[in-house]
């Protein structure tokens, strides 16, 4: 309505009779949207609804959160590091770069044995996974068995991106940085050699990144005919297709390297390394005793404070060791439970007070 | 169109010839084709775009757009700006199209209209736009003109012809104009066609009243002025055709020179918005900042040895560096704080508004055919929050139709209604009017309901008979007979149309009249009276008089006039009779009615004749013509004998009383405005309730100099501290001197004391906080004093404190400074409302402006935001539609920055976790729907279609106007609140996964803290609470509500698996890296358990605040709320048995007790009492709370227990 002059007024404002003032129907329909009385809930927080609620939350979030704690608690879980920044540990000699390969040897001790499915981790601190930079250098398409990619790396990847005018595969600072330690779990048994733990390394990775997500290029059979004119990446040391031996799990499809992939969301992290699974026999598969922890310590971190550790745990319906959800639910219940009661004593008090009479009428 | 948009250079005179268009056209003069669109199909985009990126907020978006085309900034891929901006250009885009394609339409539509042109000797049919400079052309009867023509003749004698000027200046009356003599004769095509006289005038110009140029033809030169004129939108009137010549064409004619551009009216919600924004930008470069030092710090810290595996972008040499671009990277992320879309979905709103305005039947005139419209669709909300209402009188408060109501004829009074029982009857219980059928020439309009004195015209009572024949004989009525018995009165003033009518229907028919007879029907048969003067009315006179001459040879002077006139003016036999007649006179002001008085004269001849001499001679004088006549006219007016007096209703408008009744209890100020005479603009005062005999004290300020205003002024400002006390009765028409007598004593001591009062206090109003009712009027002469610099703040605190306040005499230009004086120092909102040209200057300055529609002319709507065909439907638009855009606004604009805040700060948490690199913690995707899909349609419609109360309510109980006006819903704390809560729920929201997720792993032993796991799980929660908190904000759940918000959560869900799905992915697995995600992530019991422990912590705080204030502080609208649900549940008898039990003994006594007709609109007594109980509990606010105690206490004493409920209701 910027001007005050319109054209449409001269015509419908005349005087009916005038030509032009033809005589339209203007009068508005008469229906619920038109005049505002669509049907409606119209809630409102009476005693009535808000005080059972916090009562209910309150019961429902403390059983909760005692069974998450329970549950939380059942699980065994235990932690090495091996970083070996203390002078005292068997890898502190590892922090120097002439000792390669360097592998380093930790005793421990599992008081207690681990039933059911072991799930081994590494755990990396201080490790900046979720920087913007990092977190996007990285190319999906590459990753997905594109062969132009694959030649032809994405911007993203830079500086990863092409080595010696070799493209990388894969390409990319979240690839080049992929951890590649090497554990090994063995149990000391007193009247024998030591017992390597079999150590499962499929089955890590989620099904869609394995199946749908990753994909090898395509090709003939050899897997090293496939990223013919590539790279590897210069960190690591042998090329993409010699991550493993198994055809299955080699090249993209790799299942160390999908887990690496898988970027974590904050500067500490585990990811799954291996499974230690259940044996048919009776006895637990970890049982309490001494093991040792076998390390071909590659991975560099100490120059920016990072850990390593490698961590065993069982797990339950709702993963692993999980302290603070149980005692979140539990608070939380708690304190809804204690609030259903303070507004109960306050609404029953001002009831009291005589000037609901006024609304109630 | 194209010749529409030529450019010329400014005239400096115009010339135009006649029948000469190669001549005409080397001035290049402007056609007659009007364009009021802005683009047509070519310029469209260009000249849109181009408009749009002037806002601030667009280019604000632009320049983020191109910040992220830069890689080392980019945080975000470049659609999550540009999909919302091309969305919003859009939406703006398709809206101003529309609007341009209607104003093609109307543009079409009024240049294809049809006239006939004067071509090469013959009349051709030509479209308007066609016309040029230059041409005659030919209008027809009742035909709109053109263009702004110079008149050469028409059908009447001597070149007259009548036009209704109703469009350009508001006013019905017929004008006159006239052609000059020579072109007159011009009255066949082969003369016109011959005309080549060339015009040569001023250039174009926006006056309306003024012309003047010179007509050169023959080698002789006419003067010409605004007489000669048909200026383009009026109207031809009794006139059968004209002919005209074109001067001024299209864009400039006066018309279109009118019409200038609207000021642009902002509400105070979008100063305050705009405000808002600007901090929020502050907010958001210190967010940078900190996050900019945060990253300068870590990358020196942390950074720079972790390059190992993350190295520094090449261009990147310097952790400071690093941090400059973080900044402008955090800038992208965070921008969402002032989120693209609020603009826009602040606009969709109105505009909803707007459309329930148009579309309100209860708005609908059902007699005029008129719907209310929303004429700007940027306001409503003010609505919610107006203060002052200006009112304009005539036409607005009162109809502007004069009835004939009572009559007093020698001494007794006619026109009272009695019913069956004898009694006085009340309005709406009238019996059947009487029956004018025995009159043929009757109009059937015309009701009375007195059988008494049409019988005593039928018996032949001479005094009747002399009063009726007076009323049918002085006046300056014209009539019309378009077919035998078909007659139709041209009155100038409304109320002589009246009085002519009502001698009509009592048989004195007037029927036609000539410069020299006129005939009148009396009782059937026609008598021709030869009509040998008219003294006519003017201002000072304040009467008019005919002296006519009768069939039978005798001259009479008929006289009619104001009392205060006429009165002196009767001969002293009429003592008695005088008497009598004051007091019915009396009795009629009482009633609010308008009164004449009617007299008589005989002449004897020779008196006459040496009379018409004087009068003559004095009519040509050379000097001060005027004041002699006036004494001439003075001298024969003398002596007169009393005939009666007629009362004459004003009728007021449907529901003024009420409406006003109404807007007052909303604590709504009304100041009356008009140009009418004081006498009228207080007798419409009583009549719309706007003053009371219950006032403590009307103050008239009618001063005529500086000093007496002021001394006035503050003798009324005195005498209201000095006299809190009520004095029941006291008079309003109280002569001036009697009040000054009364106050002399008092006014001296107390008006120094207010002085000082005042000084000190300066704006901190000591005097709003005086109890009682005052009223205020002042008129013109004293208003322009008090309006002087030096006196306004005086005048205005006066002004302020009374409860009515009337100004009368006053000018369009006063009107608007009035409006300018409560607008500069209340900063209150203010709307004004009227209807004719007069009030345009008013309208335009007031916030929010109101046309009355329908009735004079367009102007007053035309520069209006609202309009409306009747004054009543004010409180509709204010209590129901203003309430609630207010209501719905506010709501909307809390929720929006929640949801905003809530959704951008979990970025800056995560800042300290990821190494302030500005990594999102949401998918890109989400980023882009979140505002746009996935929160805007549930508060859209929660902004749209949301209610707290039904429309009833907001009527029952006025006061629930107040939070408007007190800006209680939306301001600077309402706003912190929001964004503390924001602020508080992306804490949660990022804090709580963060604790769940940091050393947790999923059921198959895998990582559960990957980023897109968190990612999903951060933004499925978010989605979740800011859902359930709309639904917690939405007190009127509609069916449009219910599927917008499950709506939006399945649509969150639906594009949530679709991006994550292997569809997508295949084809472009760069751009949908998440997927198998959403499977995955919401497969996790330990994902939903964060998921609902994130919005339970989320949400109860909110819902057990909510619940206390309910309980312990509601506001008045919770209450009603609270009501209507209990009464839902209570059954019909509880609530009659309570009504027994409780007695009045709590009801503020001041709010109705004053009001007659109440019940007419709250129909039931239960609501009355119901109303006032809340109203008791809420109106004590600490400022006025111990007026309100001294209130209640009065009428705590005043009323009984047992008859004090219902006593306010009978009034």
């Amino acid at each position: 309505m910027a001007m005050n002059y319109n054209a449409k007024d001269e015509v419908d404002g005349g005087p009916p009779g005038a030509p032009g003032g033809a005589a339209k129907n203007r009068r508005p329909d008469n229906t619920a949207f038109k005049q505002q009385r669509l049907p409606a809930w119209q809630p409102i927080l009476t005693a009535g609804t808000v005080l059972p609620t916090f009562f209910i939350i309150g019961l429902i979030f403390i059983p909760i959160g005692i069974g998450i704690f329970v549950t939380s608690n059942n699980i065994r879980e235990i932690e090495i590091d091996y970083t070996g920044t203390e002078p005292s540990s068997p890898c502190n000699k590892c922090l120097s770069p002439d000792v390669t390969p360097c592998i380093c040897t930790i005793n421990f001790t599992l008081e207690q044995s681990f039933e059911g499915n072991v799930f081994m981790y590494y755990g990396l601190s201080n490790f900046y996974q979720n920087h913007r930079r990092y977190v996007k250098s990285r190319d999906d398409s590459q990753l997905n068995g594109d062969p132009s990619a694959l030649l032809n790396p994405s911007k993203e990847c830079e500086p990863y991106r092409r080595n010696e005018d070799k493209p990388i595969a894969p390409c990319g600072a979240i690839a080049n940085s992929m951890f590649n330690d090497t554990l090994e779990l063995f149990l000391i048994s007193n009247d024998s050699a030591p017992y390597a733990i079999p150590l499962k390394k499929k089955g890590i990775a989620w099904w869609t990144d394995k199946n749908v997500k990753f994909r090898n290029p395509p090709g003939g059979e050899n897997l090293e005919e496939r990223f013919k004119g590539t790279t590897k990446p210069v960190n690591w040391l042998k090329p993409v297709y010699l991550l493993d031996s198994e055809k299955d799990n080699n090249g993209f499809i790799n299942e160390d390297f999908i887990v690496w992939m898988r970027t974590a969301a904050l500067p500490t992290f585990r990811k799954l390394y291996r499974l230690i699974e259940r044996t048919e026999d009776l006895h637990p598969t970890l049982p309490a005793g001494r093991y040792y922890l076998n390390i071909t310590y590659n991975y560099p971190v100490h120059s920016f404070d990072g850990r390593k550790r490698m961590i065993l745990s069982t797990i339950s319906w709702m993963g692993g060791k999980n302290p603070f959800l149980g005692i979140a639910y539990i608070t939380i219940g708690s304190i809804s439970f204690l609030l259903g009661v303070v507004l109960l004593v306050i609404n029953h008090k001002y009831r009291n007070s005589g000037n609901t009479a006024d609304i109630t009428i | 169109m194209a010749l529409c948009a030529k450019k010329r250079p400014p005239e400096e005179e115009r010339r135009a010839r006649a029948n000469d268009r190669e001549y005409n056209e080397k001035f290049q003069y402007a056609s007659n084709c009007i364009k009021t669109s802005k683009y047509n199909i070519l310029t469209f985009l260009p000249v849109n775009l181009f408009e749009q990126f002037q806002e601030v907020a667009n280019t604000y978006f632009l320049f983020l757009l191109i910040l992220q085309l830069i890689p080392q900034i980019s945080s975000l891929s470049w659609f999550t700006t540009i999909v919302p901006l091309v969305l919003v250009l859009t939406i703006t885009a398709v809206k101003d199209a529309t609007d341009d394609y209607f104003r093609h339409k109307s543009d079409n539509q009024v240049n294809n209209r049809q006239s006939q042109v004067l071509i090469n000797g013959t009349l051709q049919q030509e479209q308007w736009m066609n016309v040029c400079v230059g041409d005659i052309i030919k209008l027809e009867n009742n035909q709109f003109v053109a263009a702004d023509l110079l008149l050469l003749s028409s059908s009447e004698p001597h070149g007259l012809c009548y036009i209704e000027t109703a469009e350009l200046d508001g006013e019905t009356n017929m004008k006159v104009r006239q052609a000059i003599p020579v072109t007159s004769e011009l009255g066949d095509i082969s003369k016109l066609a011959k005309f080549d006289g060339e015009v040569i005038c001023e250039p174009p110009n926006n006056k309306l009243d003024k012309f003047s140029g010179t007509l050169y033809w023959k080698e002789n030169k006419f003067p010409l002025s605004n007489q000669n004129m048909l200026l383009r939108g009026c109207v031809l009137r009794n006139t059968e055709w004209c002919f005209g010549l074109v001067i001024f064409a299209g864009p400039d004619t006066k018309l279109m020179q009118n019409s200038g551009r609207t000021k642009f009216k902002r509400t105070s919600i979008d100063r305050l918005m705009n405000t808002l924004v600007l901090w929020i930008f502050g907010f958001l470069a210190c967010m940078g900042v900190i996050l900019a030092i945060g990253n300068a710090i870590w990358e020196h810290e942390v950074g720079t040895h972790f390059q190992v595996y993350l190295p520094w972008d090449e261009a990147v040499d310097s952790a400071f560096f690093s941090g400059f671009l973080s900044f402008w990277s955090y800038i992208i992320i965070l921008n969402t704080v002032v989120p693209i879309s609020l603009y826009v979905s602040v606009e969709v709103i109105r505009l909803g508004h707007s459309y329930f305005i148009n579309w309100d039947k209860k708005m609908f005139c059902m007699k005029k055919r008129t719907p209310a419209e929303a004429r700007t669709t940027t306001l409503n909300e003010e609505l919610g929050q107006v203060e002052y209402i200006f009112s304009d009188k005539t036409g607005t408060l009162t109809q502007n139709i004069m009835v004939f109501n009572k009559c007093s004829i020698n001494g007794h009074s006619y026109g009272d209604v009695f019913d069956v029982l004898g009694q006085k009857a009340e309005l709406g219980e009238r019996p059947e009017p009487i029956d004018f059928s025995f009159n043929p020439l009757a109009d059937k309009k015309f009701l009375f309901w007195d059988p008494s004195l049409l019988e005593s015209v039928k018996i032949g009572n001479p005094h009747t008979h002399e009063f009726f024949r007076l009323l049918s004989l002085c006046h300056t009525v014209m009539s019309e007979e378009k077919n035998e018995g078909e007659l139709y009165y041209k009155a100038q003033s409304p109320d002589e149309g009246a009085l002519v009518t009502a001698a009509r229907n009592f048989g004195f028919v007037f029927r036609s009249r000539t410069p020299k007879t006129i005939t009148v029907h009396e009782m059937g048969t026609a008598i021709t009276y030869q009509l040998l003067a008219i003294l006519d009315f003017n201002n000072i006179r304040k009467r008019m008089s005919v002296i006519v001459r009768n069939p039978e040879g005798k001259i009479r002077l008929y006289c009619k006039g104001a009392d205060t006139i006429l009165l002196d003016r009767l001969h002293h036999s009429n003592q008695e009779l005088l008497n009598t007649t004051t007091d019915h006179l009396n009795e009629y002001a009482g009633e609010g009615l308008r009164t004449l008085v009617l007299a008589y004269k005989d002449l004897d001849e020779e008196y006459y004749e040496e009379w018409a001499e004087r009068r003559l001679r004095a009519s040509l004088a050379q000097d001060s013509r005027e004041d002699r006549l006036a004494s001439v006219y003075e001298e024969v007016e003398s002596d007169m004998m009393l005939l009666g007096a007629t009362a004459i209703e004003d009728k007021l408008q449907q529901g003024v009383p009420e409406t006003i009744a109404l807007l007052t209890l909303a604590n709504i100020k009304i100041w009356v405005l008009t140009g009418d005479k004081q006498e009228t603009a207080v007798n419409i005062g009583y009549s719309c309730k706007m003053l009371t005999d219950d006032m403590t004290e009307v103050f008239i300020v009618t001063g005529h100099t500086v000093l007496e205003v002021r001394e006035e002024l503050r003798s009324a400002g005195g005498r209201r501290e000095a006299l809190p006390v009520r004095s029941p009765h006291s008079c309003p028409e109280r002569p001036k001197a009697r009040e000054k007598m009364m106050d002399s004593s008092r006014t001296v001591g107390n008006g120094f004391t207010y002085q000082e009062k005042l000084c000190s206090s300066r704006l901190t109003s000591v005097l709003e906080a005086v109890a009682g009712e005052y009223a205020l009027v002042i008129n013109g002469h004293s208003l322009a004093h008090a309006l002087e610099a030096d006196m306004e703040l005086e005048f205005l605190e006066t002004a302020c404190a009374c409860k009515a306040v009337i100004c009368c005499r006053v000018t369009p230009l006063q009107k608007a400074q009035v409006v300018e004086l409560v607008k500069k120092y209340k900063k209150a909102v203010t709307l004004a409302i009227g209807d004719g040209a007069n009030d345009v200057s008013m309208i335009k300055t007031a916030h929010i402006g109101v046309g009355i529609s329908g009735q004079e002319g367009i102007q007053a709507v035309l520069a209006s935001d609202y309009s409306f065909s009747q004054f009543k439907f004010l409180q509709r638009l204010l209590l129901v539609h203003g309430r609630w855009s207010y209501l719905r606004m506010c709501k909307f604009l809390c929720y929006f920055f929640y949801k905003n805040f809530a959704f951008t700060m979990v970025h800056f948490w995560f800042g300290f976790f990821c190494g302030f690199s500005a990594q999102t913690v949401y998918d890109q995707y989400f980023i882009t729907l979140y505002n746009i899909v996935y929160t805007s349609l549930p508060v859209l419609a929660m902004g749209v279609f949301d209610q707290d109360v039904p429309e009833q309510r907001s009527m029952e109980y006025p006061k629930l106007y107040e939070p408007g006006q007190l800006n209680l819903l939306f301001n600077k704390r309402e706003f912190f609140i929001c964004i503390a809560q924001g602020i508080y729920t992306s804490v949660l929201m990022f804090f709580i996964p963060y604790g769940v997720f940091a050393e947790a792993t999923r059921d198959d032993g895998t990582q559960l803290a990957d980023y897109q796991s968190f990612a999903v799980t951060v933004a499925t929660s978010l989605v979740i609470v800011v859902s359930m908190q709309i639904g917690l904000d939405t007190g009127y759940w509609t069916a449009i509500n219910h599927f917008f918000i499950w709506g939006s959560l399945a649509v969150y869900f639906a594009i949530l698996f679709a991006m994550h799905s292997k569809g997508l992915f295949d084809m472009f697995p760069n751009q949908f890296r998440f997927v198998g995600n959403a499977q995955n992530t919401l497969a996790q019991p330990t994902v939903w358990l964060t998921i609902v422990l994130t919005t339970v912590v989320c949400i109860m705080p909110v819902v057990a605040f909510r619940f206390l204030k309910l309980n312990l502080k509601p506001d008045l609208s919770d209450t009603v709320r609270y009501t209507q649900l209990v009464r839902k549940k209570q059954k019909a008898q509880h609530r009659c048995m309570r009504r027994v039990g409780r007695t009045g003994s709590r009801r503020s006594g001041y709010a109705f007790s004053h009001q007659e007709g109440f019940g007419e609109l709250i129909m039931s007594g239960k609501n009355m009492r119901l109303s006032s109980l809340a109203l008791s509990s809420f109106t004590a606010r600490s400022s006025s709370s111990w007026i309100e105690s001294l209130r209640r206490k009065k009428s705590d004493s005043a009323s009984s227990p047992s008859g004090g409920a219902d006593k306010p209701l009978k009034g």
